[in-house]
């Protein structure tokens, strides 16, 4: 069992931690109080009338490890996309803790507040070495000016020699990001993700091209890293979902379906018909 | 423990750039300047009046060339309207050359020759203290600065890229010559700026005016390099080729893309700017053929031929390609476009990387070989 719950402890001043266009600290800070770590309310989004979103409701408790099922066109994407500033919803609220309204925030702004993102096709610099990829996710100011000036400190280099290690990755640090293997790029993304600090991590098919011990190890990380962090996966291998245990919601043409464990949500009806077809 | 930043500008280059810098300095510095003065025109060791004029516009173009590859190979944005800023540098100095000449004028006025033919009476606000080294000195660099960031401002914030960017930046700079091209918007219209007398009080065609010219040229061209070299390998420089690979993870890692861009496009605007200033007296004429669209293309030309994503590439291609213009204009004037076509056909299809990346295949090469 990884141990990570204690890597990244955040010993900065609270409020410190926002941003708002241009990379300047922003007031208002995460407000965990009543323990909703993102709370959606009748979100909807349309793309020529087709209704990606239809009045899609879910609240995601501070650390807590949640998954996202659903058929294709389900909408899972477009709902990761509504919470990191991508997409603007037509109507509904989306709010990270009780006071940051997601809707009026830019992606840089979202993800300067605490949100981390993993995309379905894994994304990382594949130019930069996979030691650079980390260096520009850590969490930091993040202004033009600041990038200029940058130099690594000692504590910062420890905090990516950390990470690379918990990613599997530490005797690559130096080679160039785009020769790793699909299921290495995948943990790299996931590393970029931790270095931001993230409060919740949105993860969209994070084991999807990994072999069998790699989903494994990669269902370990997840579990070690909630409780201190809230996390939203999307996933369509049952055996992963399986291993992450946690609640788990179904999506279906935009809404939820069905929400509750894994057995629970298996044996429901409806979802049964929805992923077999009627 | 932070290094200081002399010290990594110092680290920006190996040693064997710093070395291939001096010998560039010393040769541009000490020895052009003791061949052209000492030696009589028909030894074999002068060097020739025209020699330094090709050589000191081929530097400039240089410089354009390395601030094209700052945006274009370091942050993914191709500009085909980079003329426009070398040639807003280069007439901004021009006010200045124009107002040097005084009364030595065809028409011994104290306004320039072409505002007297229209019956001007009176310099127009914008010329107000053209008479001034400093101040003009001062718009060399403000004016390209300004047009690029508003302009990148607009462009960046709308997430305006690719082909669509370059297609917006030709039709600037097309504008921008069609304006310049009006005898009323105040320069020159198609005659533009020449028959400049002086600079600084000194004779403009005089050999030690022409040599510190050049001189200041090759100190500005090494100087840009070392200040690129440190720009691409900081953070900064990470962070942008970061956002030319996948700017959308960039964004989601909390960077704003938009102020990344606009300061290395501000940034490349200010040098093109600076090297139309250094164009100008040393070339004897500033008009608004220099901001023709094509003018533009040749840029990106250069930088593809030299190989883009790599600082001494751009130098290298702008010699490559000019010297090649120069040497074709003079023996087969009317094929030299079809040779550049050809020559942007065959880099783009067969050396991807430029001459820069074809010397390291090589060099890979006879390192296997050797093993």
């Amino acid at each position: 069992m990884l141990n990570t719950v204690d890597l990244f402890e955040d010993d900065r001043p609270a409020g410190s931690d926002g941003a708002d266009q241009m990379g300047h600290p922003v007031t208002g800070e995460l407000d965990l109080s009543h323990g909703v770590a993102l709370y959606l309310e009748d979100i909807t989004v349309s793309f020529d009338g087709f209704k990606a979103l239809n009045n899609l409701s879910l609240a995601i408790n501070a650390g807590e490890l949640r998954c996202i099922i659903g058929p294709n066109g389900a909408g899972k994407t477009t709902m990761m996309d509504v919470i990191t500033g991508k997409t603007r919803p037509d109507s509904g609220k989306a709010f990270f803790g009780q006071s940051i309204d997601l809707t009026r925030l830019s992606e840089p702004e979202i993800a300067h507040i605490g949100i981390g993102r993993k995309f379905q096709k894994p994304t990382i610099f594949e130019q930069h070495t996979v030691f650079e990829n980390l260096e520009l996710a850590m969490k930091t100011d993040k202004r033009v000016w600041k990038s200029l000036m940058a130099w690594l400190a000692g504590d910062e280099r420890d905090k990516i020699a950390e990470t690379l290690r918990l990613i599997r990755l530490d005797g690559e640090a130096d080679r160039q990001a785009g020769l790793l293997s699909h299921g290495q790029k995948q943990w790299l993304e996931i590393g970029m993700l931790l270095m931001q600090e993230p409060k919740l991590l949105l993860l969209d098919e994070p084991v999807a091209g990994m072999t069998d011990d790699e989903t494994m190890r990669t269902a370990e990380l997840f579990v070690s890293l909630a409780g201190k962090h809230s996390l939203v996966v999307v996933e369509h291998d049952m055996a992963f979902v399986e291993k992450l245990g946690g609640l788990v919601t179904v999506l279906h043409e935009g809404s939820v379906l069905a929400e509750g464990d894994l057995a629970t949500v298996q044996n429901d009806q409806r979802v049964i018909e929805v992923y077999l077809g009627r | 423990m932070r290094k200081p930043l002399t010290l990594r500008i110092l680290s920006a280059l190996d040693r064997k750039s710093w070395l291939a810098l001096g010998v560039f300095l010393a040769l541009a510095l000490v020895v052009v300047p003791v061949l052209h003065l000492n030696f009589p025109e028909d030894s074999a060791l002068h060097v020739s009046t025209y020699a330094i004029t090709l050589i000191g516009k081929i530097m400039c173009y240089a410089l354009v060339a390395v601030a094209m590859d700052l945006i274009w190979g370091y942050g993914g944005i191709l500009s085909l309207g980079h003329g426009l800023f070398f040639a807003l540098g280069g007439y901004a100095f021009g006010m200045y050359l124009m107002r040097q000449i005084g009364r030595d004028g065809s028409y011994g006025a104290d306004l320039p020759d072409f505002m007297v033919f229209l019956d001007w009476k009176e310099l127009p606000w914008f010329w107000v203290g053209s008479d001034s080294f400093g101040w003009v000195a001062f718009l060399v660099m403000a004016v390209p600065a300004l047009v690029a960031f508003v302009f990148g401002y607009f462009a960046f914030r709308s997430r305006i890229k690719g082909v669509y960017f370059s297609i917006i930046t030709q039709a600037l700079t097309y504008a921008a010559m069609l304006l310049f091209f009006r005898n009323e918007t105040g320069f020159g219209g198609n005659n533009g700026f020449t028959d400049f007398k002086r600079v600084l009080g000194y004779s403009i065609t005089s050999s030690e005016t022409r040599l510190v010219l050049f001189g200041l040229t090759a100190v500005m061209l090494a100087t840009t390099l070392v200040f690129a070299a440190w720009l691409v390998k900081s953070k900064f420089g990470r962070v942008l080729t970061a956002i030319r690979d996948a700017e959308s993870r960039v964004m989601f890692i909390g960077y704003n893309p938009l102020w990344y861009k606009l300061t290395i496009w501000v940034i490349s605007a200010v040098l093109c700017g600076i090297a139309g200033a250094l164009y100008v007296p040393q070339v004897g004429i500033i008009n608004p053929s220099e901001m023709s669209p094509g003018n533009s293309i040749e840029i990106a030309i250069w930088v593809a031929v030299g190989g883009r994503g790599t600082l001494i590439g751009p130098v290298i291609g702008a010699f490559v390609v000019n010297l090649a213009k120069s040497w074709f204009t003079v023996s087969f004037p009317e094929y030299w476009l079809f040779f550049l076509g050809l020559l942007f056909i065959v880099v783009t299809l067969m050396l991807p990387q430029g001459l820069v990346g074809l010397w390291k295949k090589v060099m890979a090469k006879k390192g296997a070989e050797a093993c």
